[in-house]
């Protein structure tokens, strides 16, 4: 089954986006095809490289590059949602005339078309939130 | 599995004191370009989201309830609300703005957008979907 995935609560705050890590890890075990997971709301928070959580924790940013580097899975930041809370790649801070970028690798920055057609070429839309 | 599929955005929150709503309204609108069938929800608080008069000053933050008012040029034009979150919370119909969409294939005649309905008919309405989104 082709599953895709909205996360739309942040990380450490909620659980909601390590609930989707092992629901996308699991499905991917299971044979299923996750070909697009979407952030959304603070979940675009995700993906910012200058995270730095304790040692013995999970990182839970570096478990979604890993994933998508291994599984091929499209990870997709919506681009209104990134701006406003301070999430840039390299071509939005060059844009927007900001002095950095922290978009992690493995994220891509687009619009929220891809959440639609995510929905449209999917059997199932999961979403993790509150 | 068909082209177009039924979308139902759930509409669940207040609209202010957190982004949800404002946020799920950029979703609609941008999805609106996709042509799919697509309805809303409102439930729980979220029937705020609808209500009429709102004024944003005293709290800094845009006033986006006028959005709801331009649904239907997207052809956006099923509002589902929830009665008895209206009843919950000590609101009628009449709390609620008017929103109207002009139906094609009925000359154009204005029609309102807002449909509210029971708890059980809101659960036949989910059962019927393809694809919720749940904000």
């Amino acid at each position: 089954m082709k599953i895709g995935v909205l996360v739309s609560e942040g990380p450490y705050t909620h659980e909601a986006v390590d609930s989707a890590y092992n629901f996308v890890t699991a499905a991917i075990a299971a044979g299923h095809e996750v070909p697009r997971v979407f952030f959304y709301h603070d979940g675009v928070n995700v993906a910012t490289r200058l995270s730095v959580p304790p040692q013995d924790e999970r990182n839970i940013q570096e478990n979604w590059t890993r994933l998508a580097k291994e599984h091929g899975v499209d990870l997709v930041v919506c681009i209104a949602a990134a701006q406003r809370r301070g999430m840039l790649d390299k071509n939005e801070a060059e844009r927007q005339g900001k002095d950095a970028d922290n978009i992690a690798e493995g994220f891509r920055i687009s619009g929220l078309g891809q959440l639609i057609e995510m929905g449209i070429q999917t059997d199932r839309l999961v979403t993790f939130g509150d | 599995m068909s082209d177009v599929k039924k979308f139902l955005y759930v509409n669940r929150k207040a609209p202010y004191g957190t982004i949800y709503a404002l946020e799920s309204l950029e979703v609609v609108l941008i999805g609106a370009a996709f042509e799919q069938d697509v309805s809303l929800a409102f439930l729980d608080d979220g029937v705020f989201q609808l209500t009429k008069s709102q004024d944003t000053n005293g709290i800094g933050v845009k006033n986006f309830s006028p959005t709801f008012r331009a649904l239907g040029d997207y052809d956006v034009t099923k509002l589902y609300v929830e009665r008895e979150s209206l009843e919950e919370r000590g609101l009628t119909e009449d709390d609620l703005q008017e929103i109207m969409y002009e139906d094609e294939d009925d000359d154009w005649a204005e029609k309102p957008s807002i449909r509210v309905i029971s708890r059980a008919e809101m659960a036949d309405v989910m059962a019927d979907q393809d694809v919720i989104l749940s904000f």
